[in-house]
């Protein structure tokens, strides 16, 4: 590790600083100086993470800055930050009404920034076992957490993603394997050939038909993680039962995690002519996501679990866009992606709020929020316009850009595209019309709500759907340019 | 290579794959686990060879790691937990034992078929070795669907752990082997035997996932 220098080393920062952070919350007792420890451990994080941007340090043998993962890492600890202000709010509450006792709060406080530790890691990591092994302790940690309730919906969603989390990071790991077998005859044996940056340097002399089959390891592997159908049997259940702030966590962040992996794999077999394209691959799966989740998004009964198949439907776009490839495409793919992180999360953190005072996940258990409690009502109502995709806000844009770029080439799968877009946008408001209006139902409580993150979320999807600043798209097209 | 390098690490890759089939059959909890044991022994031997025949002394550890952490220690403790919960009588299974033989040797052969064809440049050895390593993570995964015991997934989760080790080794100068290994076995022993299995007994006083499956969110 750079660790030793004088100079300020920012991807030692987003590394240590959770580290250090999560150990001190391991050992502190005591709920308001921990949950204020954890926000400004986050804080602290996501400065690092900016000044990355500044000043990108030389790639080592394990750790790699560009342009692609640094737009990756201020997106996460972004959201590591605003989500720990909600969870701040969220788990105080919990604790008031004894659904978590101090102990677990305590753990859940360490193993949410291990979360964050594990995603900075994964997403600086210039070598591929590196990347592999933080994407394992990611998913250790968020199973952890979701059983922290120990409920026997918390344990069942738990065990599920154990095992289907396992066995798709087993896959990843033998596509890996792999990859470093194509590499070795090129590379030589030992460290290099592992090394990311090394490996696309020397892509093309690879076996191209070992790189296939790697790269069909690692996309059902990493994909598992992703979410994408019909390997997202564990996420839906992950989100329902785990605490909201996993939920928006999982949602915003880890899924794209596990997408930054694929991707940098797909860049090393675009690199290698004779290795099969990987789009059309990621195409498939893509539109297979959306279009099913669409269709699930009709029979949800909880909430939760709703906005869980809606992460489905918008992963399934997203890996549609970058599939297609091209600078447009990926233009897109990558505003989606950041739009659909923002979007999500300020939805969990409303449906947080709401399942608390509802006191139940339920959708046929609330009712007329917009008059029990217009805040978050509206708050939500501004949340799903977003991730439905309705102009002027930001998913309209990224939506927008995919369908048209996808017309220009393939007319047939924009057709289904727009389908399951559709599709999706009417089961959401089907469901929103019952939970936000009409006769309040169930208990009516004030919320005590923490609304800053929520809204700093929607604002930034509200500007970036009317105006975006020229350096922002300079930088996604520069980064769109990169994936190739 | 030495002939007789090349054929002590095909057989023992060979053997593995074996006792993946014998896994399969199982439908008892305690003779799963006692040839679980025997597979991770199979294992620990293949690494160690491995070690010896690539010159490669970080090895040892992985094979030693092999050895006592899953050849000893989990079969060990899983059994003192099947003991206390009384269920080492049966394994339910979802398909029958006949029918997940068939689909285990179309699986082998398709991992034969597959590895073999992509790798014709590798040397030998690692070319084997992947084929046998492939079919070991597929019989687990077989393992893994057909079994609805959590004891018995997690040991389908594990001797699909060892293929990929198998694989990780037969890679001549792998980087990260050990490093890899060691943190699959905290994966292992930090989540199966430590939370989950206790946890699942606390709350359903069983470990059938087929009861799990009851208080599914959806039905709600």
């Amino acid at each position: 590790m750079t660790l030793a220098g004088v100079t300020f080393n920012p991807v030692a920062g987003v590394l240590l600083v959770p580290a250090v952070a999560a150990a001190l919350l391991a050992l502190l007792p005591g709920y308001r100086v921990t949950a204020r420890l954890n926000v400004l451990a986050t804080a602290l994080t996501f400065a690092c993470a900016l000044s990355l941007l500044f000043g990108k340090p030389q790639p080592t043998a394990y750790f790699l800055v560009d342009d692609l993962n640094g737009t990756f890492i201020v997106l996460t600890t972004f959201v590591g930050f605003t989500t720990s202000i909600f969870s701040a709010s969220y788990i105080g509450h919990e604790l008031e009404i004894g659904r978590l006792t101090p102990p677990f709060v305590r753990f859940y406080h360490a193993m949410y920034q291990v979360l964050m530790f594990a995603m900075n890691l994964a997403l600086v990591a210039n070598n591929i076992g590196l990347m592999w092994v933080a994407i394992e302790l990611a998913t250790l940690t968020t199973v952890l957490m979701v059983g922290i309730y120990r409920t026997h919906e918390a344990l069942e969603a738990a065990w599920k993603y154990f095992i289907l989390g396992s066995v798709g990071i087993a896959l990843a790991l033998f596509g890996t394997i792999l990859v470093y077998m194509a590499a070795r005859p090129v590379i030589g044996e030992g460290l290099d050939a592992m090394v990311w940056s090394v490996l696309v340097k020397r892509a093309s002399a690879f076996d191209p038909a070992l790189l296939d089959v790697a790269f069909v390891f690692l996309l059902l592997g990493y994909g598992t993680k992703v979410g994408l159908a019909p390997l997202h049997a564990w996420l839906p259940d992950a989100h329902a039962e785990g605490p909201t702030p996993i939920s928006a966590v999982l949602s915003g962040l880890l899924l794209n995690v596990a997408l930054y992996a694929l991707l940098r794999f797909k860049m090393l077999m675009a690199a290698n002519a004779g290795a099969l394209a990987p789009g059309p691959l990621m195409v498939t799966l893509g539109l297979l996501s959306l279009v099913f989740a669409a269709f699930m998004l009709y029979r949800r009964r909880d909430i939760k679990r709703l906005f869980a198949y809606s992460s489905i439907e918008h992963m399934g776009i997203i890996t549609f866009a970058f599939g297609m490839g091209g600078p447009l495409a990926n233009f897109a793919g990558l505003l989606h992606m950041a739009m659909h992180s923002l979007t999500k999360s300020a939805i969990f953190f409303a449906v947080g709020h709401i399942a608390q005072v509802k006191g139940t996940q339920r959708i046929a258990d609330m009712g007329g929020l917009t008059e029990s409690h217009p805040v978050l009502g509206w708050g939500l109502i501004l949340g799903v316009v977003a991730i439905a995709g309705l102009p002027p806000l930001g998913i309209f844009t990224s939506e927008f850009l995919v369908v048209s770029s996808t017309f220009a080439r393939e007319p047939l799968l924009a057709l289904i595209l727009v389908f399951g877009i559709l599709l999706g946008l009417a089961a959401l408001f089907l469901r929103l019309n019952g939970i936000a209006f009409g006769e309040p139902k169930g208990p009516t409580g004030k919320a005590q709500a923490s609304y800053a993150p929520m809204f700093a979320h929607l604002a930034i999807v509200l500007t970036a759907g009317v105006y975006m600043p020229p350096a922002l798209v300079a930088w996604f097209q520069n980064v769109a340019g990169l994936l190739g | 290579m030495s002939s007789i390098d090349f054929d002590v690490a095909h057989l023992l890759a060979g053997s593995l794959v074996l006792f993946s089939f014998l896994e399969l059959y199982q439908d008892r909890l305690y003779a799963l686990l006692n040839i679980y044991a025997l597979h991770a022994l199979v294992l620990a031997a293949s690494v160690a060879w491995q070690a010896f025949v690539q010159d490669a002394p970080h090895l040892y550890v992985t094979a030693f790691i092999a050895l006592v952490f899953k050849a000893i220690v989990i079969p060990v403790v899983l059994h003192r937990i099947i003991v206390r919960l009384g269920i080492h009588r049966e394994i339910e299974t979802v398909v029958g034992v006949g029918l997940t033989m068939l689909a285990g040797i179309g699986l082998v052969a398709l991992s034969m078929v597959v590895m073999l064809r992509v790798t014709p440049g590798a040397d030998p050895l690692a070319r084997e070795d992947l084929a046998f390593a492939l079919s070991v993570v597929l019989l687990g995964l077989l393992m893994m669907i057909t079994r609805r015991n959590a004891v018995s997934q997690v040991v389908g989760f594990m001797s699909l752990e060892n293929g990929l080790v198998l694989a990780a080794t037969g890679a001549k100068g792998m980087p990260l082997v050990v490093e890899i290994s060691i943190a699959f076995s905290i994966l292992i022993a930090f989540i199966v035997i430590g939370i989950f299995l206790f946890r699942i007994r606390e709350r359903f006083d069983t470990v059938d996932v087929g009861v799990l499956d009851r208080f599914r969110g959806d039905r709600r």
